[in-house]
């Protein structure tokens, strides 16, 4: 079955280095069009990293990342997410002057909107499409409501409900539940898989075991930046080099 | 030949000039270099200095360097209290950038009227011995009435002097005690300085303290090279930021040699150009090293 | 509470200011239009000052280096050429100091925002020195920049012109303010102020829409400098350079409110108006030290300025309602 599915996002020899220091020596990650994809490493093995030179944050100083079939690691993450390529921080970073709906509209209305092809959304019409993401992700209720006051739970899942406003192909969520009790995780989780059914890619970066084995239909691991292991969940973590690199800790 | 000593006295006054800005600008280093405090009033502190060893040596005839380093414990409470209202106005809330800024300029634009409505906008100076002497050296004969010497005038090369023995030993006071090292690592792990049981806002605010009494200091080397009037301040805003972008922010050698790059830009600017071009230097330079190279000549 | 659209808002508030100047009809002397022009002077520079200082959170001290500019574009097309008709040197003074601001924003806006500010105080000290140095506007000696005799459009007398041509001018850059505020544009330079980061992340081109703010904000900034030659009738560096400007045109948004063009207006009028009187009764150096205290008391015990203090007490006022029904 995913064979059948096409390359959405390839990663090839990414490195990127911070002063002598080289957070990612030579990646390569390959994600097909819907797939659910567990990324998983040691603190600083350079996830965040990655994710930074997939969405722009960061430039990386060699290899290539292309997003449907188009080089991209030149471009400014502004131009990267109106192709479709979305991330969640790690660090809610809502909007905090503006109100819950507002903070859906600004992705709407600029990287939505700015998309080829896509009817653009009036502000009136932003606001609606706004609504209808907040109610299906349970921020109803609190539209109206200041950004900056939200609960952990609430922050993590305006992040959430943000990067979706932008209508993703591919959603980078970026330890999205870290902190949270265990049904607040279900919770997230139970939104990362809703991803699915409107056929977005998902890379969930995250430590919590148990929501990772669950989610993923593949797993990748980092450990020092590089990749030691990539493939099927079960398999992946059986592998002795991710349990003396990874659990052993 | 007459070049030839044009260019000497403009390099001997350049290094001297930028003995003094160093004393200026180390304070800067201090506060916006390792606190990631904006302290743009940072050169209205040091007009005060400059007002305050007037007072004293047109009163009682006191020499105004060794008085600024007595009054310097006054500048660093000054500090304190400052960065008290600092740290519960705008840190603690993360409202760091806007407000904060225009804070600091309040307090600089309220320190130079109030020493308006006193003082007027009356060029003062000092005198002391040094102030009046100039040594000659490297004196050549062109003709047998007409000789071509390397001036050192004294009121500049005692401030170079005590610029340079100060900053020596607050390097040293930063590099080798405990305080020093705590000040350099809040800037960036403060979670390990909470381990270590230091309270991260504590250590800010005596260093911050600290960069004020520098400024105090430079005040009066200030106003022994030049004459001061309560507006100046805001004409060294540029100067101090640029020589410490220049030296790569947090870095008090840095700042040394980003002074004396400002002071001979100077200097050079003044003999070839004009002195009225002066000001005009250092925020040329600061604007070419935020443009081009923020981290610094010698980056981290 | 729905509010009003741009296609109401255009036409109303050109329609008070142009009640606005007929009623000053009435005033009883001279004195009154010099002081209006400059307390009109500050609500144009406190609003283009917000523009950037308030939607898009990046502080810009350098605001009299823009003014400055905008004044002496008049100064060199006066001497060029003195018939030239005001509308040319407002376009050209805007033009200048709009183009500065882009400059400005371009060298130093891909970094943190202090650099940005830090800059524009530096830009003030060299936009200083190059004038002094430049003979052809009068260097630091001034310039005299003399009003034509018959002002036009049959206003008789020029400082009625000027003042007339000053509400207009307010008036312009009240709706630019809030166009750009109610506009998509708004919305993602809100972003940049609340998070850049994020606001990049969700698509807003936001070194862009950065440099958009500096440009419209300088050239506003240049716009009310350009009839001030004429006001003065003598410009000289030191006066027209005076750090009051950049210290007015932040502490009166600062002091207002800055999340909406209201904020710059209700302080550019109390300020200005507050400063008009002390400076008559008591004395300009202390006005301006009554500006800094206010400026700093504002920002540390009422950052939301006197907008965020209405709102509170609305607030509170409504939630006492609903306790007592």
């Amino acid at each position: 079955m995913s064979e059948m599915r096409s390359e959405l996002l390839v990663v090839k020899g990414v490195v990127k280095r911070f002063g002598g220091f080289t957070a990612l020596d030579g990646v390569d990650l390959d994600l097909k069009v819907g797939e659910r994809l567990g990324l998983i490493g040691p603190n600083g093995s350079g996830k965040s990293t990655l994710v930074n030179c997939i969405c722009g944050t960061l430039f990386n100083d060699q290899g290539s990342v292309a997003f449907e079939g188009e080089e991209i690691s030149r471009l400014a993450a502004h131009k990267r997410i109106r192709r479709g390529l979305a991330r969640s921080f790690q660090l809610p970073k809502p909007f905090a002057t503006m109100t819950v709906v507002e903070n859906l509209c600004v992705p709407i209305l600029y990287a939505a909107n700015a998309r080829p092809g896509v009817v653009r959304a009036s502000p009136a019409q932003a606001v609606e499409q706004a609504m209808e993401i907040l109610n299906k992700i349970g921020l109803g209720a609190k539209a109206r409501e200041m950004s900056g006051g939200l609960t952990q739970v609430d922050m993590r899942k305006l992040e959430l409900a943000r990067a979706m406003a932008s209508r993703p192909k591919l959603l980078i969520s970026d330890e999205a539940m870290a902190g949270l009790s265990n049904s607040e995780v279900d919770e997230i989780l139970e939104l990362l898989f809703a991803m699915k059914e409107q056929g977005i890619a998902v890379i969930m970066i995250e430590h919590i075991m148990r929501a990772v084995m669950r989610f993923s239909e593949r797993v990748a691991v980092l450990v020092a930046g590089k990749k030691i292991a990539d493939g099927d969940p079960e398999e992946v973590m059986r592998n002795p080099e991710v349990e003396r690199a990874y659990l052993g800790e | 030949m007459e070049t030839t000593y044009l260019i000497l006295n403009a390099i001997v006054a350049g290094l001297l000039l930028g003995g003094l800005y160093a004393a200026m600008a180390s304070g800067v280093s201090i506060s916006f270099g390792m606190l990631d405090v904006t302290n743009i009033a940072h050169p209205a502190f040091i007009i005060l200095g400059s007002y305050i060893a007037y007072i004293v040596n047109s009163n009682w005839g006191f020499d105004p360097i060794v008085t600024s380093f007595v009054v310097s414990p006054l500048f660093y409470l000054l500090g304190l209290l400052l960065y008290r209202v600092y740290y519960y106005a705008f840190e603690r809330k993360g409202q760091q950038s806007l407000r904060s800024l225009a804070f600091f300029f309040g307090i600089l634009f309220i320190t130079e009227v109030v020493l308006i409505l006193i003082f007027g906008v009356d060029y003062r100076l000092v005198s002391a011995a040094y102030t009046e002497k100039t040594i000659q050296i490297a004196q050549y004969a062109m003709t047998p009435d007409s000789t071509l010497h390397v001036d050192l005038p004294l009121r500049m090369v005692v401030p170079f002097v005590v610029s340079m023995v100060m900053i020596f030993a607050l390097n040293w006071f930063l590099s080798h005690t405990f305080f020093g090292r705590a000040v350099l690592a809040v800037a960036q792990d403060q979670f390990a300085l909470r381990l270590m049981g230091v309270d991260p806002v504590k250590i800010k605010e005596r260093a911050f303290g600290l960069s004020l009494a520098i400024a105090g200091v430079a005040g009066a080397l200030l106003i022994v090279v030049q004459p001061v009037q309560p507006s100046i301040g805001r004409d060294f805003i540029g100067l101090v930021f640029a020589v410490c972008v220049l030296g790569g922010m947090g870095s008090i050698k840095g700042a040394v040699v980003g002074a004396m790059i400002l002071g001979l830009a100077e200097s050079f600017t003044s003999t070839f150009a004009g002195p009225s071009w002066a000001p005009a230097v250092s925020f040329g330079l600061l604007l070419l090293a935020v443009a081009f190279k923020p981290s610094g000549l010698f980056g981290r | 509470m729905q509010k009003m659209s741009n296609k109401v808002f255009i036409p109303v508030v050109y329609g008070v200011a142009l009640a606005f100047g007929l009623l000053s009809m009435l005033a009883p002397n001279d004195y009154f239009y010099s002081a209006a022009y400059t307390v009109l002077l500050f609500v144009i520079l406190s609003s283009a000052w917000n523009i950037l200082g308030g939607y898009t959170g990046y502080v810009n001290f350098g605001t009299a280096a823009f003014f400055a500019m905008g004044a002496y574009t008049t100064v060199a097309i006066f001497k060029f050429a003195p018939g030239t008709p005001l509308i040319v040197m407002i376009i050209a003074g805007m033009l200048v100091a709009g183009l500065t601001g882009l400059g400005m924003g371009a060298l130093t806006l891909r970094l943190r925002g202090v650099f940005f500010s830090i800059a524009t105080l530096a830009l003030s000290v060299v936009m200083f020195t190059f004038v002094v140095n430049w003979d052809y506007v009068g260097g630091a000696r001034g310039a005299y920049v003399i009003a034509p005799r018959v002002a036009p459009l049959g206003f008789g007398r020029y400082i009625y012109f000027l003042y007339a041509v000053m509400i207009f001018l307010s008036a312009t850059a009240m709706i630019v303010a809030r166009i750009i505020e109610t506009s998509t544009i708004g919305r993602g330079l809100e972003a940049i102020r609340d998070d850049e980061l994020a606001a990049e992340c969700c698509g807003v081109p936001t070194l862009r829409l950065k440099l958009l703010s500096t440009t419209i904000s300088g050239a506003l900034m240049g716009m009310a400098g350009t009839t001030y030659p004429y006001f003065v009738s003598y410009v000289e560096p030191a006066s027209t350079f005076n750090l009051s400007y950049a210290v007015n045109s932040i502490a009166m948004p600062l002091i207002g409110g800055m999340t909406t063009w209201v904020g710059p207006l209700i302080g550019a009028v109390l300020l200005g108006t507050v400063q008009q009187v002390v400076q008559v009764t008591i004395s300009s150096a202390w006005n301006l030290l009554i500006v800094g205290v206010l400026l700093v008391l504002f920002v540390t015990l009422a950052p939301e300025g006197i907008m965020g203090l209405w709102y509170d007490f609305r607030k509170k006022q409504r939630a006492k309602k609903g306790a007592a029904q």
